[in-house]
């Protein structure tokens, strides 16, 4: 792992919060569900997270936590994914 | 092969920004999700190319039975039971979290050659704490919106034998970092077991109507877990998209807990039925008076203007197609329909608009609180089909009670009231409601279906 300087670490999180508190405040309250379904989705990316941690476990035991974090991993992205197009797909046709 | 990996994760991260920005508005909010998905997929394969990556086999195993589950699960909830699969998602999202932590901690403690850094040990143990809590919190939340767990869990020390425990959670993590690679299995067995009993217990107390709260902030707090794991595995992409959820989520769980008029520590601390218990017992004056169906079709027929108040009731009825349909005769007599959304309305804010979008009801009809309060006093009838705490007079007059102080549609005022009821239990808050007793309110017992569709046969003949 080639890792971060505290620093740079800490700038990335100040700016991302900025730009989450951004992304959210515009938005009408009509969305808010979709919009909490759809960054429900965006942190399944902890599915790559989940899949280095694999990827170098040894053992049993470090295999079978990192088995278990991959495929919750998984859900999360697929499940947060899917229920979200499809609450999205209806506000379109409500509206053509 | 870096590079690809690197280009890759910077690529997912600006497209799960973008994806978000474009969900904000409803024209484009489809596309918002489409192009998150990319990000992930491209993020997904890419990593499969990280060096010195072993267990692949098993890897696309987990992935496979993880995703089928949630695609099948997903495709076959109802719109209405939305927000618990959310919370669903979301907790799987949390352990996650903490499993790579577990992952970590544990190869720490079995070899003594690593080391991880202060910084990283201490974000891998609050990352571990914040998703295991996730996790087992919104498993709870998930059966209690499901009807799975029916009562709340209130007793006497409750909130200190929490607080023991989290102060035991905590301690065993400074331990973790302070011994570093001495740390014990058992240690941390204990520890991420304790997080979990933690999570269960401070979701049990608190009441259902209080439960979007509550799963936003566990969204929020995956969000967390995953930024902090992310600086751990030294992955940018991580960092950035668990940080805009994790504050995103946390601004959208301060604008809901506004909407009901509670703060965040009220809505976690307060032991949502604890009091409830002692409101519920005071004496209701009058008495419930119910009407049939065609003196309610009557009433509606020649009334000038209607305004409907729905509520989740009406969606689990799957009643909101039959209500449009009778919107739409009423309106060819000339009557003046709106739809009163309160903004809890459904489970979440957002949801009830979903469920009449579904339904095809437009949107200019459909009125938020602020704006259709004041009319109240002058339509001729209030039709509340399941609809039951958001118009609660209680909440403006009795101090006592749990809803008190949150804002309500102001459905008392009309001339007449119809509630459309399956039974005379209370709300979902377990607050008995004043509205049902008062003299100008008629209660149409029956399922909101058969009675909308008894109404606009009813309201044809005329």
């Amino acid at each position: 792992m080639e890792g971060f300087t505290g620093f740079t670490a800490i700038y990335i999180f100040m700016l991302a919060g900025f730009v989450g508190y951004e992304v959210i405040s515009k938005v009408p309250v009509i969305l808010h569900t979709p919009l909490m379904s759809g960054s429900n989705f965006v942190h399944g990316i902890v599915l790559v997270g989940a899949m280095v941690a694999m990827g170098h476990a040894e053992g049993t035991l470090e295999l079978t936590i990192g088995f278990i974090g991959v495929a919750l991993a998984a859900g999360n992205a697929v499940g947060g994914y899917v229920v979200t197009e499809r609450m999205l797909e209806m506000f379109k046709s409500s509206k053509g | 092969m870096d590079l690809l990996i690197n280009t890759s994760y910077f690529l997912a991260a600006a497209l799960f920004i973008l994806g978000l920005k474009r969900m904000s508005s409803p024209a484009n909010a489809r596309s918002g999700i489409v192009w998150a998905g990319v990000g992930m997929l491209v993020a997904t394969l890419v990593t499969f190319a990280t060096p010195a990556l072993h267990n692949i086999g098993l890897m696309i195993v987990a992935i496979m039975v993880g995703s089928f589950i949630a695609y099948v699960s997903a495709k076959k909830v109802a719109m209405t039971d939305m927000p618990q699969m959310i919370a669903l998602y979301n907790g799987m999202g949390g352990g996650a979290a903490a499993a790579i932590a577990a992952v970590e901690l544990v190869k720490l403690s079995s070899h003594s050659d690593i080391n991880m850094g202060t910084t990283a040990l201490t974000l891998a143990v609050l990352g571990a704490i914040i998703g295991t809590i996730s996790l087992s919190g919104s498993i709870i939340a998930f059966a209690k919106l499901q009807g799975l767990i029916r009562k709340s869990w209130n007793f006497n020390g409750q909130q200190f034998l929490n607080l023991g425990i989290l102060a035991a959670v905590l301690i065993l993590g400074v331990v973790t970092i302070f011994q570093g690679s001495d740390t014990s299995l058992m240690l941390l067995a204990i520890f991420f077991v304790l997080a979990f009993v933690f999570g269960i217990l401070m979701t049990l107390p608190i009441g259902g109507a209080d439960m979007p709260v509550v799963i936003s902030l566990y969204n929020a707090l995956t969000g967390l877990a995953v930024a902090f794991e992310g600086f751990v595995l030294g992955n940018a992409a991580m960092i950035i998209a668990g940080t805009v959820v994790g504050s995103a989520g946390t601004l959208l769980t301060q604008l809901m807990a506004k909407a009901m008029n509670r703060s965040l520590a009220n809505v976690l601390f307060s032991g949502f039925g604890s009091k409830a218990s002692s409101g519920a017992e005071e004496e209701v004056e009058g008495s419930m008076k119910a009407i049939e169906a065609p003196d309610v079709a009557v009433m509606m027929a020649y009334a000038e203007r209607v305004i409907i108040v729905p509520g989740y009731g009406m969606a689990v009825a799957q009643a909101q197609h039959k209500v449009w349909e009778l919107t739409k005769l009423l309106q060819e007599r000339g009557v003046d329909v709106k739809f009163a959304i309160h903004p809890v309305a459904g489970r979440m804010p957002g949801h009830m608009n979903v469920l009449l979008a579904e339904a095809g009801v437009p949107y200019d009809i459909i009125y938020d609180l602020d704006e259709i309060n004041a009319e109240f006093p002058q339509a001729d009838v209030a039709l509340i089909i399941g609809a039951n705490d958001v118009v609660n007079p209680v909440a403006r007059s009795n101090p006592d009670s749990p809803i008190y102080g949150m804002p309500i549609l102001d459905a008392d005022k009309a001339k007449n009231v119809i509630v459309v009821k399956r039974g005379k239990g209370a709300g979902f808050s377990g607050v008995e409601n004043l509205l049902f007793f008062m003299d100008n309110t008629r209660m149409l017992f029956g399922d909101g279906q058969k009675m909308a569709s008894e109404l606009i046969a009813q309201v044809k003949e005329f």
